[in-house]
């Protein structure tokens, strides 16, 4: 092992600060540099083979963690669902069934894979790479921590909304393949849905963009340092774009209260009614991988992503304490995963506690109330950066007022209305029945 | 002929692009031949970001794959039938189809041949920012005209979509 690599693995001997500077200093043009000082044995490869070589590690070392989302994802959202529902959830497999999903994934593996006699073998076969290539290439533009991503691409929030498009080609392409009508409906239904909400989640990063003038991920994070620079509060427009963004986001994974593509009362389990075993599981863990990329995007772009609720330079610098005081203060590694779990669990209450919306409901939704809540946050942005050309105390306490204004007003608007009780009789009987 | 890693991964994209565009126009099967419209989309993209254009290698993908693909497809799946469509050709359709292409072709070869000097791309050499470019040449310099045209354009063709799409609605 070449020594660099090996006293950046090993904290003691270098010391916690140093660790740090070693990411640091890694963090640009970082592959090359890597190649160059901590693996001599690339050097004897061409140069760009060797930086190659180094990235092809980087996203072996993620296409090997992500998967273990899911696993601790799933077991979080039987237990979420067991409690609101006032049950137990898994109990039996490992202490307090920690060990469910582990259970559940071998048996997925040694499951008969059935592919349909009448379906497109090929289809079938290649569409749940397509889905899964495509819910783990988002991951390459995550910025996790100031050096921990594997690609600082110039582009990068706009890489991650063409990479998610293409998920829709495998959906349909598994609806398709399947040669079943539920498989067909499902996907038909996804494609639709995909597509509409990927207008209003365009248009709240756009508003962000607009902000900030960038696309990369990292410099979007790089302004929001400390909790009165996050986009979400710096102006109240990005604020209301926070939530249509996250809405709109929980339909774009297909999520209850926006799961109509695999509606179990209606369609079996939508486009992949037809897999089973492994193919399955891979769907299922790009779900999950999905929730997870979604909500790491959402802390990114308006919560600060790697930046806490203190600005860094509050902060003691290196050591333990530095490291630890980050994590708490909701910045570095630790602070992005803490806000992502969050969001990743509030998209599960929602999913226990909401009702599943119809399709017209679904549509109405997304081009009657979040396209046109978009453009107008579009607008206030532009004219705010108009007066506002640079942040400035003034204009983070306007915002900050602002929004609490914006809130009590809607609190209260939509306080009156509902303790005026239910309007129609659908409504009436809902709550008669309560 | 020895090849470095980057010619290497030129003629790559080039192979998959020209192989699966034959695909799309030879295959029967309409669905197949928009799923290989996906390959073709995607190496042209994969030749943008080759040529420096990271920009324009998402608009391709965004665009193309993400949208006019989607709805190529939701189009064929929603009209009844046209699933199991096999497609023919005939001979008139292979001759006005030949004339066409080799126009196409002609029309391409004369500006390949006559660019006076190719320039070679180093990869990796320039670091600067492509958006910052695009975003001064579309909104303060000289393609601003020709950009809110466009952008009028696409408006006309939403409202008109919307028009036609939407039910008849009777004088009273």
């Amino acid at each position: 092992m070449p020594v660099g690599l090996q006293s950046a693995l090993n904290p003691d001997a270098m010391g916690f600060e140093n660790l740090h500077q070693f990411f640091v200093q890694a963090s640009e043009n970082w592959a090359q540099r890597f190649a160059q000082e901590h693996a001599p044995f690339l050097a004897h490869l061409p140069a760009p083979l060797g930086e190659l070589a180094i990235m092809l590690a980087c996203c072996v070392i993620f296409v090997a963690v992500v998967p273990l989302l899911p696993l601790g994802l799933v077991l979080a959202e039987r237990k979420v669902s067991a409690h609101i529902q006032d049950r137990v959830g898994p109990m039996r497999v490992g202490p307090h069934g920690i060990l469910q999903t582990l259970a559940d994934g071998v048996k997925l593996i040694f499951k008969e894979d059935h592919i349909p006699r009448e379906g497109d073998k090929f289809l079938f076969v290649v569409s749940p790479y397509i889905i899964f290539a495509c819910s783990f290439a988002v991951f390459a533009a995550i910025p996790f921590g100031q050096s921990i991503l594997v690609s600082n691409l110039n582009i990068g929030i706009f890489y991650i909304m063409a990479i998610s498009s293409v998920v829709v080609m495998g959906v349909i392409m598994a609806g398709w393949a399947s040669n079943s009508k539920w498989s067909l409906l499902g996907a038909m239904r996804s494609a639709a849905q995909l597509v509409s909400y990927e207008i209003p989640i365009g248009l709240g990063i756009l508003t962000v963009v607009m902000l900030v003038q960038t696309l990369n991920m990292q410099d979007i994070v790089k302004g929001q340092d400390g909790i009165a620079n996050w986009i979400v509060f710096r102006t109240p427009f990005t604020f209301i774009a926070f939530f249509v963004f996250f809405i709109s986001a929980i339909a774009e994974v297909n999520r209850t209260p926006f799961d109509l593509p695999e509606a179990e009362s209606e369609l079996v389990a939508g486009f992949h009614t037809e897999y089973s075993g492994m193919r399955f599981a891979l769907f299922f863990i790009a779900e999950y991988a999905n929730m997870f990329a979604v909500s790491a995007i959402a802390a990114t772009l308006f919560l600060g992503g790697w930046h806490g609720i203190v600005p860094a330079e509050m902060l003691p610098q290196g050591g333990i304490l530095g490291f630890v005081l980050r994590a708490i203060t909701l910045g570095g590694l630790i602070g992005v995963v803490i806000k992502t779990l969050l969001l990743v669990f509030v998209m599960m209450w929602l999913r226990w506690t909401l009702p599943r919306l119809r399709v017209d409901q679904l549509m109405n939704l997304c081009w009657k109330y979040f396209i046109p809540i978009s453009f107008f946050n579009i607008l206030g942005v532009g004219i705010w950066g108009l007066i506002f050309p640079t942040d400035t105390l003034l204009s983070i306490v306007i915002s900050v007022i602002v929004i609490i204004l914006g809130l009590i007003f809607t609190f209260g608007v939509l306080g009156k209305s509902l303790s005026k009780g239910p309007s129609n009789s659908a409504e009436r009987r809902i709550s008669a029945t309560t | 002929m020895e090849l470095n890693p980057q010619q290497l991964v030129f003629y790559l994209f080039a192979l998959l692009t020209i192989g699966s565009a034959v695909v799309v126009v030879t295959i029967r099967n309409i669905v197949y031949a928009a799923f290989s419209l996906m390959v073709t989309l995607f190496s042209i993209a994969g030749l943008y970001v080759f040529l420096q254009a990271d920009f324009l290698a998402a608009t391709q993908v965004i665009v193309y794959v993400g949208g006019i693909l989607v709805l190529i497809l939701f189009g064929v799946m929603m009209t009844s039938g046209s699933l199991d469509l096999k497609l023919k050709l005939e001979r008139g359709q292979l001759f006005w189809g030949g004339v066409v292409s080799l126009t196409i072709f002609g029309l391409l070869l004369s500006v390949i041949t006559n660019t006076p000097q190719w320039e070679n791309v180093d990869i990796g050499a320039s670091q600067e920012p492509t958006t910052r470019k695009i975003g001064e040449m579309i909104m303060k310099e000289e393609y601003l005209l020709p950009f809110e045209i466009a952008s009028i354009l696409l408006l006309v063709a939403l409202i008109g979509a919307a028009l036609i799409s939407r039910k008849e609605v009777r004088d009273e």
